[in-house]
């Protein structure tokens, strides 16, 4: 038996990885139900820091106004994402194609402080020339938006090249304005790409700390800002469950998607297969299975 | 609803009015293009210019605290470009040190970020398909949840009093408590684990889809498998290794939270500096110098990143 100690080592190595990428937040999760307020120290089971977060009107105003920008970020995003993912798929070719890929990948790397500031110069110069836009919710919505389009420009973008031309083409031959091929063919096809960037864009907005932090004016402050300040002074029992509150919503969202995504493609699958087995071409009278 | 949005588009106006038009009118194609575009354009490249024009500036007690550039005084157009800031930020040994730092972190974190992503990339794409899904998708969740709260975690197992310590403690490993928090072990341990998933994502993307029947002939023709791997695996996932590695470094150059939070009073990452420089002693002129350098420091990886990123659209 050679193969069995290898296969041992490798999914020893592997148990390792996923325990240092999964222990830290397992860790937030289980210290959020301590009853003492030494966050490491086990002292007995409780709730308490829960209702605590239901009564500190600090977190819950930030927390509704993150809602806020979290739920207008994801379709900004997904909006303008979609477009620029659309443009760089259907048109090959056009003058400053260079200047408009760079512009999409630039951002998935370039460290956030550049963006930060850069961002927040542009907005106080038209401010000073324009009087406006103050520093506030609005800019923060830009400034989150321009974090997350690429990713969803870049989804949209490998979903579109991974689905069948020919439909397009049908459509078109038989009449279809562009427009009524993009909303009634291409839309729900790349479905799932947009749900993903939808929920990604919500996350990446609800947790930014930098950009928050340079486009925000006095009457906003988001969640992560106040999260940062209260984490910067040590661990607080209070931030452990609203963490947690956060991962078992995330996660719930993230694998829910998935599930659905992967059971769609099955039936899908399953579609075609049938199609083929009746002999090539599927007949719209068949009855969906 | 896709009826009167088109018709809405297509508008009121009539056949002869848009013969006449035509020429002068751009096209829907230029249109759809111009809008994303444009979009990028203001919120991405124009605000790196505002970051030049305040860079030669200098700081003034007022609203906004910088002096204009251009006045307008007299009947003559009056054009101060203040070059100090640039002075101050290419000699002075705060920033350059900085700047060092920064870039001593980064590769050391994509560097063992790659030591410990590859073998899990390698072990999960050669993994049955069945298994593969659900492992992916466990490096994917820690991607999706909060970046604040994960790197807050660590704070509970680094400390002194934290879970590791105590640990190690219990075990007998250590006598007394490690020091990893507000070091750059803790820094590093954070900076590690939070870039982890972006490296592993694009590299197990590119050793899904290499062919294996190359391994297999040379399983044939007798190479041993760890020939194999250096001969082969490894040659073919160069561009691999490149694309997340540069994912990694580039940003995790600019890194603010992680070594706020993990990192020593003394680890003066460069994007620290930048931080404190607005936000403290409120001076935007030097951190708009900063900030110009940073992206000229940048420019040349980001380059790379473009052009690996171009080719694999091509080739997608």
């Amino acid at each position: 038996m050679m193969i069995a100690p290898r296969k041992l080592l490798g999914n020893g190595y592997l148990a390792l990885v996923f325990l240092f990428l999964y222990v830290p937040t397992a860790s937030v999760m289980f210290y959020s139900f301590n009853e003492s307020a030494l966050v490491t120290v086990w002292s007995g089971f409780s709730l308490k820091w829960y209702a605590a977060l239901t009564t500190d009107d600090e977190v819950l105003s930030a927390a509704w106004a993150s809602l806020e920008i979290g739920l207008a970020t994801a379709f900004a995003s997904v909006f303008v994402g979609t477009w620029a993912g659309y443009v760089l798929s259907r048109f090959k070719r056009f003058r400053g194609l260079t200047l408009f890929t760079a512009m999409i990948n630039a951002p998935l790397v370039i460290p956030e402080v550049i963006q930060g500031i850069s961002l927040l110069l542009l907005f106080v110069g038209l401010q000073e020339a324009f009087g406006w836009p103050a520093r506030g919710m609005l800019t923060i919505w830009i400034g989150h938006t321009m974090l997350c389009v690429s990713y969803v420009a870049i989804t949209v973008y490998a979903r579109l090249g991974a689905m069948d031309e020919s439909l397009h083409e049908a459509a078109q031959n038989l009449g279809a304005t562009p427009l009524r091929v993009f909303v009634d063919i291409t839309l729900p096809l790349i479905s799932q790409a947009l749900v993903s960037g939808w929920l990604l864009s919500f996350t990446i907005s609800l947790d930014d700390v930098l950009m928050t932090a340079f486009l925000s004016g006095p009457d906003s402050t988001l969640l992560p800002m106040v999260v940062f300040s209260r984490v910067r002074l040590g661990l607080n029992p209070e931030i452990n469950a609203l963490g947690t509150l956060f991962i078992v919503v995330v996660t719930v969202g993230v694998l829910l998607n998935n599930h659905l995504m992967l059971r769609r493609q099955r039936r899908r699958d399953r579609d075609l297969a049938l199609a083929f087995a009746r002999g090539g071409v599927p007949a719209y009278d068949d009855p969906v299975p | 609803m896709s009826a009167t949005l088109s018709s809405a588009l297509r508008g009121p106006m009539s056949a002869g009015l848009r013969r006449r038009l035509g020429p002068w009118l751009p096209s829907g194609r230029t249109l759809v293009i111009a809008a994303p575009f444009a979009f990028l354009l203001v919120f991405f490249m124009v605000p790196f210019a505002a970051v030049l024009k305040i860079s030669f500036a200098d700081v003034q007690m007022s609203v906004p605290p910088y002096t204009p550039i251009v006045e307008f005084k007299d009947r003559v157009v009056h054009v101060a470009l203040d070059l100090d800031h640039y002075r101050a930020v290419l000699t002075d040994r705060l920033y350059l040190g900085a700047y060092v730092y920064s870039v001593e972190i980064a590769a050391l974190t994509t560097l063992i970020c790659l030591l410990v992503g590859y073998p899990a990339c390698y072990l999960i794409a050669r993994s049955d398909p069945s298994r593969r899904n659900l492992l992916l998708m466990a490096v994917m969740l820690p991607f999706w949840t909060s970046y604040l709260i994960r790197v807050y975690a660590w704070i509970g197992l680094l400390k002194n009093q934290g879970l590791i310590n105590r640990f190690l403690l219990w075990a007998h490993l250590a006598d007394e408590p490690l020091k990893l928090f507000h070091n750059n072990w803790g820094l590093l341990i954070g900076m590690v684990y939070n870039y982890l998933p972006y490296l592993m994502l694009p590299l197990y993307a590119h050793l899904v889809r290499m062919d294996t029947t190359l391994l297999e002939a040379a399983g044939n023709l007798g190479a041993r498998p760890w020939q194999a791997f250096f001969t082969i695996t490894l040659p073919l996932s160069r561009r691999g290794i490149i694309a997340s590695s540069l994912l990694v470094f580039i940003p995790a150059v600019g890194e603010y939270v992680i070594p706020e939070l993990l990192g020593g009073s003394n680890s003066l990452m460069i994007g620290r500096v930048m931080w404190d420089d607005f936000f403290v002693d409120t001076d935007w002129p030097t951190a708009s110098a900063a900030t110009a350098c940073m992206v000229l420091l940048l420019l040349l990886p980001m380059a790379w990143f473009q052009r690996i990123q171009k080719r694999e659209m091509a080739g997608r």
